[in-house]
């Protein structure tokens, strides 16, 4: 059991401006590219060219004679690594080509110009393979894993799905299929990384160094406290910095071949390949009701792809465990290995993608029932979570569907689909749910007290813009009954007190628990102090591993609405968000201002993923096309219209001191089912494979009645 | 990137000089494409000849009350020219619809002509393309397809023209000068840019070492206008784009230019449509009859079919407008 | 940005060196103010230059190829992709987010966007920064966008700057941390002290 949160201070929930503004808004902010030791040298990877087979020849003398170049790494001479747990990060270590663009070579030189024309010239003979780069779909060697991303069974069954579906009333049976997308931070991954003596320091961007630290002292048989790796500023990760990518692993190798700093920063190009993806995904949904929309049997199965360096599954059919009554369920999951590059986490895994099924699926049967698809939604609330049984710790679907409703002006909706037409113009409104589980892990921090009267707290967060600079803050602050402006919060460096990653939107609740702790005892400390504070001032630790690690006996979630309104031209296909309102629960807000800022960065990301954004894979040679920014279609600012999130008070005595479930991911989690289903509502033809571009559009815009007004 | 050697011309002829050092030299003006271009080490002049400095920026209203603009024009200035937007509002819509502020800021008119299709398989060195590299096969006639051409195309080619300015201009009888080593020259715009057929590495007609230093607009024969359609709302190309000069009197189309971007190896003027247009009545029907004339020469590949019913629609959109404005 | 040494002139005789490094040039950055005289790979272009050369490293690589504006800097008062922009070519003064700040003070839109809280990552946001910078003194002087009415077409005045105006004159900016709202927000601030 965890301890019921403490009454708030004056901190928790306060518009509390984020403490690295000013570095950001100056440059003065570093990112890991950003430091640049004495004599440092450059990097540039080399991506193998075929899809799959051997690499029979690196010609390095080649390029060795080219101005500046220092070394040419390949598996003929690359340091050996220890074995990773992530077989992603074994680069050059044999002479396999598992997929295209895996790295293949690391050409060292003095300048980036120099590495960079150096790594394009380098020559590379493969004996290439025979390579299937799918479709998944249908695919003879699909197999149902053990488990799907997050430790979640591949399949759950409850009840007989068969009979219950084939004796309902009402019946949806739908297949959506989403392509793979790509997270794209805005700064590509990059580290720069030095060796001094047996000791080894790394700039890195990540998402928790500490992992990066603790993978990098394997791979390179140090012990740990010899390896440093700071990521004071990351440039956005969205999952695909939540463990250690092979740009840290090659710049740590090339500084070890050298003896000298190195540099390295992916190309944007070569993301897609090798710093992870969402999988694409085919997404069958069957829902059976009764006649008044309550669900009786709902099954979910997911078909998906990973690469054959490792199993990788996205949890797509987990949403459909959690959200609604359904007494008969059988959710699956079934991959494929293929020789492509190896999904990881985006923002939301599993939830993003199997939440645009499930509430699609959910719009298709409020328009089988003729419900109002918020009402459909109230009346399939469980009262435990279906698949484990558990009570909820808190639930407020209902009241963000509702209070969703009222802000969006929802009640004068027009159910009819395709009739509201000026001009060129056809118009719809969507809702859709989201969902999040809540998340937390253990962490170590340190509080200290001056005799000056500040505090600092240190621990190993990694603040990726979030703002967990800014919440930590708070949390202590609170916690020690201390002004603000007295404490100051070191995160960002794997010297200070070990801590997870800023993933699966547990970064405030398991850092800002060990922080609360250590305060928390801090403040105990000084009330029974007696007599000054020395000069070194007083210093506590915490550990949260006991509490925090616990399994609870509740499910635990946040929950959330999204409504939409669109656009689209009947001419061209163009659809446009006009308006996004989501409404969540997830616990307290600590700091509305940057829970703001995550929750609108969330529903922009689902505009994205309704909308524009979409990776091709040629399966003729095993690569993703869309590879830079002119062609990966991320949302403009012009694609973002009136965008409002707000948010329910929840107080909920099961979860932390703190009382914060995770924001960081609902935001994406049903966006684009709400938005598409908008787009059902304007043009009255069901789409259901996204993104919904104007050549998914335009083939059904044309029985449409002509223009009007 | 190779490295090259960097040389600044102060005057044109100087730079046609500087140019004829090497045969693979490169004009440097905006280098928006150029720079990305070499980059990508599709492109790995020895010799930049820059000519961000050359005489060749000013925009300015000609005896016969049209408009010359020179070659290093940036296309931010054309856009927001006074003479341009009251006169030519096509050209400063279409320009004001390509890429961001930042690149318009930089990239040139002359540039903007001669900048590359963004086809994924010309950007990416370790594929084959007969416009890279001839004779080596066309992986996206079969490939990845959905942005390229239903028009013109060829076995050996199927890329399309990125420019949104270039579709203005053809619509607008523009007519592009150039100066090379046998002297100067002045051509129609839609016949500055070549069709693929066998020769798909020669995107334009330009000769070794020639110029372009400037394009010349004649009067404005009509109302004007310009549309695109595209995959996000502003900093992507074109799906397919649509530029129309049209003027009616007694309720007929007294003259009609119709291009359209997005859909072809370089901006497609659409003759079957005007001669359909001239002296018909100017009504949607008309519209509709002209536009499936042009595009019945559409052969679509096997995923970017949309793009016929969408030039269609978006082009008779601009004409029904254009006529109701008019 | 000065030149004075350059790669060569059109006299085909310059004094760019072709040796062993590969072809450099000397070029003359002025920065914020300040004069750097610096030899250079030709290859080098602006971005790499404030990064690599002069430790500048306000503005950022977001893809280097002029497709997210990470990069933005104001060279000679317009806004640029830095990424694209050969240093041995660019010959007007060059100012970066370092040097927006006035006597100790933010300017005006750095200060919006802490307000608005216009940024997460960060990682854009010196070049969201910039690009807004140069978008008011675009839209002072009347240049239009792609969303301005055609008709609306004042060749004389100030653009009037709808939230839509401003969302399309951002448009070369991305931002995947989805701080588009309030970048908005924070570009409209600015614009009203600096219209009032």
């Amino acid at each position: 059991m965890c301890p019921p949160p403490t009454p708030p201070g004056p901190a928790a929930g306060a518009d509390v401006e984020r403490r690295d503004a000013r570095h950001k808004v100056t440059g003065t902010a570093r990112y890991a590219a950003e430091h640049t030791p004495p004599g440092c040298l450059h990097a540039a990877p080399v991506p193998a060219t075929v899809a799959r087979g051997r690499v029979t020849a690196v010609h390095a003398d080649e390029v060795l004679r080219l101005p500046g170049v220092h070394a040419v790494l390949s598996h003929e001479n690359a340091p050996r690594l220890g074995e990773p747990d992530d077989p992603t990060l074994a680069v050059l270590q044999n002479d396999r080509v598992p997929h295209r663009g895996w790295y293949v070579a690391l050409v060292v030189a003095d300048t980036p110009e120099n590495a960079r024309a150096a790594a394009d010239a380098l020559r590379i003979e493969y004996a290439p393979e025979e390579h299937d780069a799918g479709p998944a779909d249908g695919h003879p060697r699909l197999y149902t894993p053990e488990e799907a991303n997050g430790g979640h069974p591949a399949v759950r069954e409850r009840g007989d799905f068969d009979a219950a579906f084939a004796t309902a009333a009402v019946h949806v049976d739908a297949t959506y299929t989403l392509t793979a997308l790509h997270n794209h931070p805005m700064e590509p991954h990059a580290s720069t990384a030095w060796w001094t003596g047996g000791d080894l320091t790394v700039h890195d961007s990540n998402q928790g160094s500490t992992t990066v630290r603790n993978v990098l002292a394997e791979l390179f048989a140090v012990p740990r406290e010899r390896v440093t790796v700071a990521a004071a500023h990351v440039g956005g990760g969205f999952g695909s910095k939540g463990t250690p990518r092979p740009q840290v692993v090659l710049a740590v190798m090339a500084a070890r071949h050298t003896g000298r700093p190195v540099k390295l920063a992916l190309p944007r190009r070569h993301l897609p390949a090798v710093v992870g993806h969402r999988a694409p995904t085919v997404q069958r949904v069957r829902i059976g009701a009764d006649a008044h929309g309550v669900i009786r049997a709902l099954a979910h199965d997911v078909t998906t792809q990973t690469s054959t360096v490792k199993e990788f599954v996205e949890q797509a059919a987990v949403p459909a465990r959690v959200m609604y009554t359904s007494p008969h369920s059988r959710t699956t999951h079934r991959v494929v290995a293929l020789d492509v590059p190896t999904p990881s986490w985006m923002r939301a895994p599993g939830e993003a993608s199997g939440m645009y099924a499930l509430e699609a699926a959910m719009d298709e049967l409020a328009a089988a029932t003729g419900l109002d698809p918020v009402e459909l939604r109230l009346r399939n609330e469980p009262d435990r979570e279906p698949d484990s049984g558990r009570p909820f710790s808190s639930r407020n679907l209902a009241g963000c569907l509702r209070e969703g409703a009222r802000l969006f002006g929802w009640e004068d909706r027009d159910p009819r689909p395709g009739v509201r037409r000026s001009g060129d113009r056809l118009t719809g409104t969507g809702v859709a749910s989201a969902t999040y589980p809540y998340l937390v892990g253990p962490s170590t921090a340190t509080a200290h007290a001056a005799p000056d009267g500040t505090h600092v707290v240190r621990l190993n967060a990694t603040d990726i813009g979030t703002g967990a600079r800014t919440v930590l803050a708070q949390i202590a602050a609170d916690a020690l009954r201390a002004p603000l402006d007295s404490v100051r919060v070191e995160i960002g460096s794997s010297a200070l007190p070990d801590a997870p990653l800023a993933g699966g939107s547990s970064g405030t609740s398991s850092w800002g628990w060990a922080v609360h702790r250590a305060c928390t005892t801090l403040a105990e400390r000084l009330r029974t102090l007696t007599g000054p504070l020395p000069p070194e001032g007083l210093t506590v630790r915490a550990d949260t591993a006991q509490e925090a690690g616990k399994e609870s006996p509740y499910a635990r979630h946040a929950f959330g609405a999204h409504f939409a309104e669109v656009e689209v031209d009947a001419v061209t296909g163009e659809v446009r968000v006009r308006r996004l309102l989501g409404v969540f629960a997830a616990g307290r807000i600590l700091n509305p201002r940057t829970a703001r800022s995550q929750l609108i960065g969330g529903m922009t990301m689902g505009i994205g993923m309704a909308l524009t954004e979409g990776s091709t894979l040629d399966t003729r040679s095993g690569e993703f096309v869309e590879r830079d920014l002119a062609s990966y279609h991320v949302p403009v600012n012009a694609d973002v219209p009136s965008l409002e999130a707000h948010w329910l008070d929840e107080e909920d005595p099961h979860l932390n001191p703190m009382g914060s479930k995770g924001i960081g991911e609902i935001g994406i989690v049903g966006t684009a089912a709400a938005v598409a289903n908008a787009v059902h509502h304007a043009v009255g033809v069901r789409l259901r494979d996204l993104p919904l571009t104007p050549d998914r559009l335009l083939p059904h815009l044309h029985g449409l009645p002509d223009r009007q007004g | 990137m190779k490295p090259f050697e960097h040389v600044r011309a102060e005057r044109t002829e100087r730079a046609l000089a500087a140019h004829a050092r090497h045969p693979r030299a490169q004009y440097l003006a905006g280098g928006t494409n150029l720079v990305d271009l070499m980059k990508l080490g599709v492109l790995d002049p020895p010799l930049l000849v820059d000519i961000g400095r050359l005489p060749l920026d000013t925009v300015a209203e000609t005896s016969d009350g049209g408009l010359g603009i020179g070659a290093t024009v940036r296309n931010s200035d054309l856009a927001a020219h006074p003479l341009v937007r009251s006169r030519y509002p096509v050209l400063s819509q279409a320009l004001l619809s390509g890429a961001s502020p930042q690149l318009r800021n930089v990239a040139t008119t002359g540039g903007n002509l001669l900048q590359r299709t963004r086809c994924p398989y010309f950007q990416d060195v370790s594929h084959p393309c007969n416009k890279r590299e001839p004779g080596t096969g066309c992986p996206a006639r079969d490939g990845v397809h959905r942005d390229l051409a239903v028009l013109g195309h060829s076995a050996h080619c199927v890329a399309t023209h990125p420019s949104d300015m270039a579709v203005a201009l053809a619509a607008l009888d523009a007519r592009v000068r150039l100066l090379g080593p046998d002297g100067a020259r002045e051509l129609p715009l839609t016949d500055f840019h070549r069709l693929p057929g066998d020769r798909p590495e020669r995107d334009t007609v330009l000769r070794p070492g020639e110029l372009v230093t400037e394009v010349v607009l004649p009067p404005p024969a009509g109302t004007s206008a310009y549309r695109k359609a595209r995959d996000r709302a502003s900093y992507a190309f074109a799906l397919a784009s649509v530029a129309a000069v049209l003027a009616v009197a007694d309720g007929r189309v007294r003259h009609a230019a119709l291009a359209f971007g997005g859909l072809a190896h370089r901006p497609w003027r659409a003759r079957a449509a005007e001669e359909v247009l001239r002296g018909a009545p100017a009504d949607e029907e008309t519209f509709a009859r002209a536009v499936d004339a042009e595009l019945a020469a559409a052969r679509p590949l096997r995923d970017n079919g949309f793009k016929v019913p969408l030039a269609r629609g978006l082009a008779v959109r601009v004409l029904t407008d254009l006529a109701a404005a008019s | 940005m000065d030149r004075e040494g350059t790669a060569g002139r059109d006299d085909g005789r310059g004094e760019g060196r072709d040796g062993p490094e590969g072809p450099t040039s000397s070029v003359t950055l002025r920065v914020n103010g300040t004069v750097h005289a610096l030899r250079l790979d030709n290859r080098t272009t602006l971005l790499d230059a404030l990064r690599e050369h002069l430790d500048l490293t306000g503005a950022k690589k977001g893809c280097d190829h002029g497709q997210c504006g990470a990069c933005t800097v104001l060279v000679g008062g317009r806004r640029v992709n830095s990424c694209l922009l050969l240093a041995v070519a660019c010959d007007e003064p060059v100012t970066t987010v370092e040097g927006l700040a006035r006597d100790g003070r933010l300017h005006p839109l750095q200060e919006a966007f802490v307000a608005r809280d216009a940024l997460q990552c960060g990682y854009c946001t010196p070049g969201q920064i910039c690009s807004a910078v140069a978008l008011l003194d675009e839209a002072a002087a009347g240049h239009p966008s792609h969303v301005t009415p055609p008709h609306a077409a004042r060749a004389e005045g100030a653009a009037d700057l709808t939230r839509d105006e401003i969302r399309e004159r951002m448009s070369g900016n991305l931002c995947r941390c989805g701080a588009y709202p309030h970048i908005v927000d924070a570009v409209a601030d600015a614009h009203r002290e600096t219209v009032r």
